[in-house]
C-alpha cells in the first residue's frame, strides 16, 4: 500500500517536472527561432534550467522510492 | 454584458480547452490508482504468508519467485566481488574490521563463490551473500577460522524489512547487514563491522582514472610532437570536449579568473563522464555503477561545496547574511533561506547525478526483467521469447537515452558547479 502511494507520488512529481521542462523547451525553441545567432547561449541556459527543475523532481522521486 | 463574456471566454480559452484533457486524465488516474492499490494489497498478503512460512524453519529451500525490483537493486549496488562470467569472479582485496576482533584481510575469492555471488565458506564469522560481505551476529557460530556453510535464506520481519540468515549445520544464524556509509538509505547502514576493502566501485574508479590518465597523457604528448598541425587521434577526441567546457562553461560563468578553476572543472567533467560511460557497459570491465552510488556523488558534491564556499568573497557572504538593498524585516526571512540554500545546492547536485544514473540503470534492468516476468522465471519458453522480443528494442532505446544522459549529466554537474563558483567570486555590481 505504501509502495503504491509512493509510486503515485513519483508519477505526480514527474507531471510537474514535465510541464516545467516542456515550457523551457518551447520557449527556448521560440528564442532560437527568433535569434538563431545566439543558439549556443540559449542551449546551455536551457540545459541548466532543465537540470534545476529536474533536480526538484528527482528529489521527490528518490524520496518516494526510499520512504517505505 | 455579452461583450464581457466574450472577453472572458477569449482570455480563458486555454483553460477551457485544457478541460477536455484534464477530465479523462483524472478518470484514468483514478482507475489506475485503484488497480495498483488492489494489486499492492494482494502482493502484501502473499508476502506475509511467505514470511511466516519461512520463520522457524531452517532448510535450504529455494523460493524460485522472480522479483524484478530486488534484482534491479542487487545489480546497481556496490559489491565486494566483481562478476566476470558464469561462476567466475575477479578477486578483490577485502580489509574488514570488527571491534573486539581486529582486522581481517582476505581476497573475495576465499569465500569460494558459486551461484549469484554467494560464498560457500565463512571466514572469521564473515560470509559473502549476493556479492556483499556480511557478518554473523548470533551466538554459537564459530567466529574464528574457515567453516563450510550450506546456504543463505532471506527473512522478512513484520515491518517488511529483509534480513539474511546463514545456515550452518542445519541451524539458522542471523546476519548483520552489509556496511555502507550512506546512512542506510540504500538498505545498508553502519553495522557491527567496517569494510575498508576495495569494492567493485573502487576498482571501476581506479580503472577510469587510469584510462583518463593515459588518454590525456597521449593528448598532451601530441601537442608537443604535432605542433602547428591539425589534431589527430586521441587529441582530436579530447580537444573538442576540453574546448567546449572551457568556452561554454568556464569562461561565461567564471569570467577572467577562469584559469584558477579550470583544472577542477575539467577533472570533475571527465571523471563523471568516464565513469558514466564505463558504467554503461553491461559486462566486465564495466558494470560498476559508480556515479549511481550516493556515497560517490556525496563526496563530489561536498568537494564542490567546499570550493564554492572557500572561494566566496566578501560580496558573496554579504549576499548570504546581509542582503544589500533589502528592508530589515525581510532580512529575517531572507537570511535563513540563503543559509539553507548553501546546503540545498550541493544536495541537489548530489541527488541529480545519483538519481539520473540510477533511474537509467533500473529501467534497463526492468526491461531485461521482462524476459523473466513473461517467462515466469524460466518455466515458460514462449513467454521468454515474447519477453525477449519486447526487451531488446526497449533496452536498446534506453541505452541510447543513457548515452545522452551520460554526457548531459557530466555537463550539468560541471556547469552548475561553475555557476555556483561564479556566483561566489562575482565582483560587486552597483545595480541593487
Amino acid at each position: 500500500m505504501t509502495g503504491t502511494l509512493a509510486a503515485i507520488g513519483a508519477g505526480l512529481a514527474v507531471i510537474g517536472a514535465g510541464i516545467g521542462i516542456g515550457n523551457i523547451g518551447s520557449k527556448a525553441m521560440e528564442a532560437i527561432a527568433r535569434q538563431p545567432e545566439v543558439v549556443g547561449d540559449i542551449r546551455s541556459n536551457m540545459i541548466l534550467m532543465a537540470a534545476l527543475i529536474e533536480g526538484a523532481a528527482l528529489i521527490a522521486i528518490i524520496l518516494s522510492i526510499f520512504v517505505k | 454584458m455579452s461583450k464581457f463574456v466574450a472577453i472572458l471566454k477569449k482570455r480563458y480559452k486555454r483553460i477551457i480547452r485544457m478541460k477536455k484533457f484534464v477530465v479523462p486524465f483524472i478518470c484514468l488516474f483514478v482507475i489506475m490508482a485503484n488497480t495498483f492499490i488492489v494489486e499492492g494489497a494482494e502482493t502484501h498478503t502473499a508476502e506475509t504468508e511467505n514470511a511466516t512460512h519461512n520463520h522457524g524453519e531452517c532448510s535450504c529451500h529455494h523460493e524460485e519467485k522472480y522479483d524484478p525490483g530486488a534484482s534491479a537493486f542487487h545489480h546497481i549496488a556496490d559489491a565486494n566481488a566483481f562478476h566476470l562470467f558464469g561462476d567466475y569472479y575477479l578477486p578483490l582485496p577485502c580489509l574488514l574490521y570488527a571491534p573486539g576482533k581486529g582486522f581481517t584481510f582476505l581476497m573475495s575469492n576465499d569465500f569460494d563463490m558459486h551461484h549469484h555471488g554467494s560464498g560457500t565458506k565463512a571466514i572469521d564469522g564473515y560470509v559473502m551473500v549476493h556479492g556483499s560481505i556480511m557478518r554473523v551476529n548470533q551466538e554459537g557460530f564459530p567466529m574464528d577460522g574457515e567453516v563450510e556453510v550450506a546456504c543463505y535464506t532471506e527473512k522478512t520481519s513484520e515491518d517488511g524489512k529483509v534480513t539474511f540468515q546463514v545456515i550452518y549445520e542445519e541451524k539458522c544464524y542471523a546476519l548483520d547487514k552489509k556496511t555502507s556509509y550512506d546512512g542506510g538509505i540504500m538498505g545498508g547502514g553502519v553495522t557491527s563491522f567496517y569494510d575498508f576493502g576495495m569494492t567493485k566501485n573502487v576498482f571501476t574508479m581506479i580503472l577510469a582514472f587510469l584510462i583518463l590518465f593515459f588518454l590525456f597523457r597521449k593528448a598532451a604528448v601530441s601537442y608537443i610532437t604535432r605542433k602547428g598541425q591539425a589534431p589527430k587521434g586521441v587529441q582530436a577526441v579530447i580537444e573538442p570536449l576540453f574546448e567546449f567546457i572551457r568556452n561554454e562553461v568556464a569562461i561565461p560563468f567564471l569570467g577572467s579568473k577562469y584559469e584558477k578553476y579550470l583544472p577542477y572543472l575539467m577533472s570533475i567533467f571527465f571523471f563523471i563522464l568516464g565513469l558514466n560511460l564505463i558504467g554503461q557497459l553491461p559486462f566486465f570491465p564495466g558494470s560498476g555503477n559508480v556515479t549511481g552510488n550516493l556515497s560517490v556523488t556525496l563526496v563530489l558534491a561536498v568537494i564542490a561545496a567546499l570550493i564554492t564556499n572557500f572561494s566566496g568573497n566578501k560580496n558573496y557572504w554579504q549576499h548570504v547574511f546581509n542582503m544589500p538593498g533589502v528592508p530589515l524585516p525581510i532580512k529575517f526571512i531572507l537570511t535563513p533561506v540563503e543559509l539553507l540554500g548553501l546546503f540545498i545546492k550541493p544536495m541537489t547536485l548530489m541527488l541529480r547525478l545519483f538519481a539520473n544514473i540510477t533511474a537509467g540503470h533500473i529501467v534497463i534492468i526492468i526491461f531485461v526483467s521482462l524476459i523473466f516476468i513473461f517467462g515466469q522465471a524460466g518455466e515458460n519458453l514462449g513467454g521468454s521469447i515474447l519477453g525477449g522480443v519486447m526487451a531488446v528494442p526497449l533496452t536498446l532505446f534506453m541505452m541510447a537515452i543513457e548515452l545522452l544522459v551520460a554526457f548531459v549529466q557530466a555537463f550539468v554537474f560541471c556547469i552548475l558547479t561553475a555557476s555556483y563558483i561564479g556566483a561566489a567570486i562575482e565582483e560587486h555590481h552597483e545595480h541593487h
